[in-house]
């Protein structure tokens, strides 16, 4: 018999440990469960050491049209090797974090790979040696990884996922991006930035293709600005390893074509992390696709086994996933709650200009049947944006044209993904286009550009 | 000095006024506390006073038109003063293209409603789940909020109003559509403005019975004693200050509210709130419609005081120029058709008060006393009263001691 736990969380990433932290507010022995680092993909592989990458991409961007703002370099040397290195260290510093709040919260970290033996039963094994511990309750929290596509294999060094692309050993003369979603641009933008001619292919007719289609419009026109080649419609047919290049065979509407470049990176989406976990003996129900089903409350459908974050689906958000181990623990707990609303939850992409949203798209406002009000303000007219030297992008605002609910905002260009939060606020507070342009904004500031497209859906608009 | 005139606030409630008439022209004399103009609101005609002397300069707001609460409808100064902005800008033209916008826009008027409603008590609901409630005619207070910590969603509103149709009375049809299916094409018609009093009365009387569950009780009084009274006490105190029956009334109502404080009361956010003052509205019919201007405290005065000021406040009513006291908010309301030779009828609860009382004619009608017949004065009253707030037996035992005040009259001057 092992150690008893009020509950086991199997899964460390954002979900899993602020599952446990707040499981250890209310008082709940909690252990849980890591076969490799503290923080998961998120901070060791995903949003925080790219954001690392996002950032040196950023300043070197700048630093390129620094004669703009009368700074001159004869010689500006650029190393990307201190880039990966900074961004590792980002990584350790805040995986490091993670042990710390978990020894704060008194929650027992296992090492190793966990599998449901029975109702209560978690077997961890790690390096041949097996131990068994118990819990009252389960929380899954095991997320997701890189989708591979079938029959290429991810080599590392010509083929690679996201994973490789954190550490590459220099910048790639060409890289091949396939896939246009959150990942594939934030990538593209790095290695744009450091001199990697980019190529982007998307299957779908457009970039982001889960953004509003005028955003996903925009960047496209950005990027190609930035030299990029987008290749949207486009299927990728076959992938061939050469010794010292890859090549890719592309269908477009019937007409194939051929290119090839230093390295390609696979970033077509994820797949749940749901092998060897014992669901099928427990019979917890997945869907087509093996991501977990659940209720509100995160509960699967054997009682008492909870699932949360990438691997139950939705939006793969290390925020969504931060909100619904809170929801799942709650509910453990007997508190009323319920998972978060997908329809608020922010959507963030790093890229420049940024990309985020809260809510329906125009079309899928139109979609549900609605009439819709929608109000556009261009950051050419925003005070605060011609001041930084960088004004593009817009803001845009879906709101129904009934009751004037705030249905969804999108936002392009600086610093989106920090002024999305007041959008997430209108729609948690189920604000109208009215609480959000009579807040007052500070002047100058880009996010009078959200109150500004309020008032431009009101077609009031002051200064366009 | 130059004084911009705004429209003044006349009730709680009171959003924006209209323009009935400038009494004075650009370039009038006018001093202070002069009447300067007439203001029509929802509820009444009032006039606004120059609060400085001098000059009026301008007027920015023609007559008929209509204004929230705080804008400049002139200006005062002294003759030749210069007056800044004014000769830049066309003010006037400028407050009318406003006005102008405004009508269509429903979006803008409800902002305004919904500063004025920020003033009423506080539920916790989302802007959205207001606003649907305010077009769909839900009362907050009825709706249990699923949100965090009771606060009201849209969620929620989506629920009652799946609900409603099963539970409780349809939304009224909008007037629009309410005429389009009254009016065949082959009927001539005309369509009339209502007045601001009447739609406020439409608005208000349709909330009242969709929102207050009605039940009436009905008792048959004894007025041989009260009339009697009647005539002694104005033979004491002569034409000038005659009581009249409604005084009477008031003043046994108000006796009898002392008594029943459950009924001086309100339904408010699902709970029962009990007022410490006793004020009595008196339904006065207008041609522009019904107004009810209160007396305050009707338990604190005598029967002579509540005839004065009834007398008072009723003649302001009939000539338009109530003040704004008139409207002290009333916790309780009684009509009488009596001199229009009604015998008994119901009257809807003026919200948020909880029951209302409706007065039938004083006159000989046949009763029984100790098994025969006889003639005496009497008087038919109904209680239409709240049931959320109040219980039939509680509006029984009401009457029960109204009547028993009346019956009694002496009660009314001690």
């Amino acid at each position: 018999m092992g150690e008893r736990y009020d509950l086991a969380i199997i899964g460390s990433g954002p979900g899993g440990y602020v599952g446990a932290i707040r499981a250890a507010q209310l008082g709940m022995k909690v252990a849980i469960v890591e076969r490799d680092r503290l923080g998961g993909v998120c901070l060791n592989w995903g949003c925080i050491p790219t954001k690392a990458l996002l950032r040196n991409a950023e300043i070197l961007s700048l630093l390129r049209r620094a004669e703009e703002f009368g700074f001159h370099f004869d010689n500006l040397r650029v190393d990307f090797s201190v880039a990966v290195k900074r961004s590792e260290r980002a990584a350790a510093k805040l995986s490091k974090g993670v042990e710390y709040l978990m020894k704060k919260n008194k929650v027992t970290v296992v090492t190793g790979d966990a599998r449901m033996a029975g109702k209560g039963q978690i077997r961890v094994s790690e390096d041949g040696t097996e131990t068994t511990m118990e819990a009252e309750r389960v929380l899954l929290a095991t997320g997701t990884r890189p989708r591979e596509i079938p029959g290429v294999a991810v080599d590392g060094k010509r083929v690679i996922t996201s994973t490789e692309a954190l550490s590459l050993p220099e910048v790639p003369r060409s890289l091949l991006i396939i896939g246009a979603g959150a990942v594939g641009v934030e990538f593209a933008d790095i290695y744009g930035a450091y001199g990697s001619a980019v190529t982007i292919i998307e299957m779908l007719p457009r970039v982001l293709p889960v953004e509003d289609a005028e955003v996903s419009s925009f960047l496209e026109k950005s990027f190609a600005k930035r030299g990029m080649k987008i290749r949207v419609n486009t299927k990728v047919d076959e992938v061939t390893v050469k010794a010292d290049q890859v090549k890719l065979k592309l269908s477009k509407e019937g007409k194939q074509e051929e290119i090839s470049g230093d390295v390609a990176l696979v970033a077509i989406g994820r797949i749940p992390n749901v092998e060897g976990l014992g669901l099928d003996g427990l019979g917890v129900k997945q869907d087509r696709g093996g991501f977990i089903e659940v209720n509100a409350q995160c509960e699967t459908s054997v009682p008492g086994i909870y699932a949360i974050g990438d691997v139950v689906g939705g939006p793969l958000l290390a925020h969504k996933a931060m909100a619904e181990g809170i929801a799942a623990v709650e509910a453990m707990a007997g508190i009323k709650t319920k998972r978060p609303d997908p329809s608020k939850i922010p959507n963030c992409t790093y890229c420049s200009p940024q990309v985020a949203s809260v809510g329906l798209t125009e079309e899928q406002a139109k979609e549900s049947g609605r009439e819709v009000k929608v109000g556009r303000f261009s950051l050419q007219a925003s005070g605060k944006a011609v001041a930084l030297g960088d004004t593009e992008g817009f803001v845009k605002v879906v709101a129904d044209a009934e009751y004037g609910e705030i249905l969804g905002l999108h936002i392009i260009g600086p610093e989106a993904t920090e002024m999305i939060a007041e959008a997430t606020m209108a729609r948690t507070l189920e604000a109208t286009l009215d609480e959000l342009h009579h807040s007052v904004h500070a002047h100058p500031t880009l996010s009078e550009a959200v109150a500004e497209a309020c008032l431009a859906a009101l077609g009031r608009a002051i200064h366009m | 000095m130059v004084t911009e005139v705004v429209m003044p606030k006349m009730g709680y409630d009171m959003t924006e006024g209209t323009i009935v008439r400038w009494r004075k022209d650009e370039g009038d004399e006018v001093a202070r506390g002069e009447v300067i103009a007439e203001v029509e609101t929802t509820k009444v005609t009032v006039e606004v006073e120059a609060y400085t002397g001098g000059v009026l300069r301008k007027i920015l707001v023609p007559e008929g038109q209509t204004v929230p609460v705080g804008q400049v409808i002139a200006v005062i100064a002294d003759r030749d003063e210069a007056i800044p902005g004014l000769d830049k800008e066309p003010r006037a033209d400028k407050a009318a293209r406003e006005v102008k916008k405004a009508a269509p826009r429903p979006q803008e008027a409800a902002e305004a409603v919904t500063t004025a409603e920020e003033e009423a008590p506080r539920i916790a609901a989302s802007p959205v789940a207001r606003r649907m409630a305010r077009e769909q005619g839900i009362d907050l207070g009825q709706i249990t909020g699923a949100g965090p910590g009771g606060r009201i969603t849209k969620e929620d509103i989506e629920t009652f109003l799946a609900r409603r149709p099963a539970e409780g009375p349809k939304p009224a049809p909008t007037p629009v559509a309410a005429a389009r299916a009254a009016a065949p094409h082959d009927i001539p018609y005309e369509d009339r403005e209502l007045s601001r009093i009447r739609q406020t009365m439409a608005r208000r009387m349709a909330e009242s019975k969709r929102v207050a569950p009605h039940f009436y009780v009905t008792s048959d009084i004894d007025m041989t004693e009260l009339l009697k009274l009647r005539k002694g006490l104005n033979e004491l105190v002569g034409e000038g200050a005659r009581i009249s029956v409604t005084d009477m009334l008031v003043k046994g109502a108000a006796k009898t509210l002392q008594e029943f404080p459950e009924v001086n009361a309100s339904f408010a956010e699902g709970k029962l709130r009990v007022y410490r003052r006793i004020n009595i509205g008196v339904a006065v019919a207008l041609d522009e419609g019904l107004l009810t201007p209160v007396i305050a405290d009707c338990d604190k005065k005598s029967l002579r005081e509540i005839a004065q000021e009834a007398k008072e406040v009723v003649e302001r009513a009939r000539t338009g120029r109530l003040r704004p006291e008139d409207f002290t908010p009333g916790t309780f309301t009684i009509s009488n058709l009596g001199m229009f030779d009604v015998e008994e009828f119901v009257a809807i609860i003026n919200p948020p008060e909880a029951a209302i009382l409706a007065v039938g004619s004083v006159a000989p009608r046949p009763v029984v006393v100790k098994g025969e017949i006889k003639v005496a004065e009497r008087m038919r009253v109904t209680l239409s009263a709240d049931h959320r707030v109040v219980d039939g037996a509680t509006a029984a035992r009401f009457l029960q001691r109204f009547k028993v005040f009346l019956e009694q009259p002496l009660h009314l001057i001690t």
